[in-house]
């Protein structure tokens, strides 16, 4: 089931290689659900969290995947979705969306800055942890999918 | 700020949370049952005090992590821990970097390819083995990935199973996840320093 899911955003059938890391795989569903849908969200509903998922993706080249994260997302989120979309006159979703685009794109030039933002635009340090967290899932997982998608493909 | 680290460096820093990490003595019954926190054991670092403020991703993370880095078969330690140090170089993480530089220079009894790629980055020369694990972790690395289906081929060439390779992604992406929680949330410091601020 959870191997099925990585297999099917990577485009690739499942076989047994994939098969002994069986583990890894169920262990990284929990892990999506831990990011996506918590019991505790914190400052971050599940549509939020999704249409972050979404836009991060997106930032990352990776259509499907931003489409399939989109899903879970109510229209009131929608526009976070779209990169060029900057939180307008919402400071704390702007500063949000900065530190978002920050760790999506550009990682390396992370400076502490950038937590130093979202301190001053009001989040809690819990949800700074949490919107790390869920910055920092994503990138591992558009690269295990990209990863296996490319051993498809050679 | 002038005792936060710039350089790459395979002697492991201390690290300074830029958020305040979750206080022991106020922490919930659920953070500090994810903490492993027990009356013999009450250490645990500032790290993951830190990460234990979203305590549901901290408990799927760590055996995610272990399973990733030091499940049997398939890839041997020292190729997971190159492409780990390949990550976090081009993340700039270094105190990942250093962490994994130095278990690998354990590993293999030699400092040489660590202290290589942490000169020479991208454009780092190394035998056609690591050279193919590190090109390859390299592009699957960046912002948005640069690998393709011929990176694939080289690790192939170079003589890496499928089932090895599977496991290189995993180390690889694993960091792209590690890096921007410790490079984004805290600082490497000279040993010593990580209390003064």
């Amino acid at each position: 089931m959870t191997l099925e899911e990585v297999t099917t955003l990577a485009g690739i059938e499942a076989s047994d290689v994939l098969n002994l890391r069986a583990d890894v795989f169920t262990m990284t569903a929990a892990a999506r659900t831990a990011v996506l849908t918590p019991k505790d969200t914190g400052a971050f509903s599940p549509s939020r969290r999704a249409a972050l998922a979404a836009r991060i993706t997106r930032l990352n080249g990776k259509e499907d995947l931003s489409d399939h994260y989109g899903r879970g997302m109510n229209a009131d989120d929608a526009s976070i979705a779209d990169p060029a979309f900057d939180g307008g006159a919402d400071a704390e979703l702007a500063a949000i969306l900065a530190f978002t685009d920050r760790i999506a794109a550009s990682p390396k030039d992370a400076t502490g800055d950038d937590i130093e933002s979202l301190k001053q635009a009001g989040l809690a340090e819990a949800d700074i942890v949490r919107l790390t967290q869920l910055n920092a899932f994503l990138a591992y997982e558009i690269r295990l999918i990209e990863g296996l998608s490319l051993m498809g493909a050679a | 700020m002038s005792d936060i680290i710039e350089k790459f460096t395979a002697e492991v820093p201390e690290w300074r949370p830029r958020v305040t990490p979750v206080d022991l003595e106020t922490a919930t019954p659920e953070q500090l049952d994810a903490l492993k926190v027990t009356p013999s054991n009450t250490k645990v670092s500032d790290y993951v005090l830190t990460l234990a403020h979203d305590v549901e991703i901290l408990k799927e993370r760590s055996p995610l992590f272990n399973a990733i880095m030091y499940n049997r078969g398939g890839l041997g330690r020292t190729g997971r821990e190159l492409g780990a140090t390949a990550a976090s170089v081009v993340n700039r993480c270094i105190y990942c970097a250093a962490v994994h530089a130095s278990r690998y220079n354990q590993l293999t009894k030699s400092g040489e390819v660590m202290a290589a790629l942490f000169e020479d980055g991208e454009n780092v020369r190394l035998d056609p083995h690591n050279q193919a694990i590190v090109d390859f972790s390299i592009k699957l690395s960046k912002s948005p990935p640069e690998a393709t289906s011929d990176d694939v081929q080289k690790l192939r060439d170079a003589g890496l199973s499928e089932e090895e390779i599977v496991d290189l992604i995993l180390s690889t992406a694993l960091f792209a996840w590690a890096n921007r929680l410790m490079h984004i949330l805290g600082d490497p410091v000279a040993t010593g320093s990580a209390d003064v601020g």
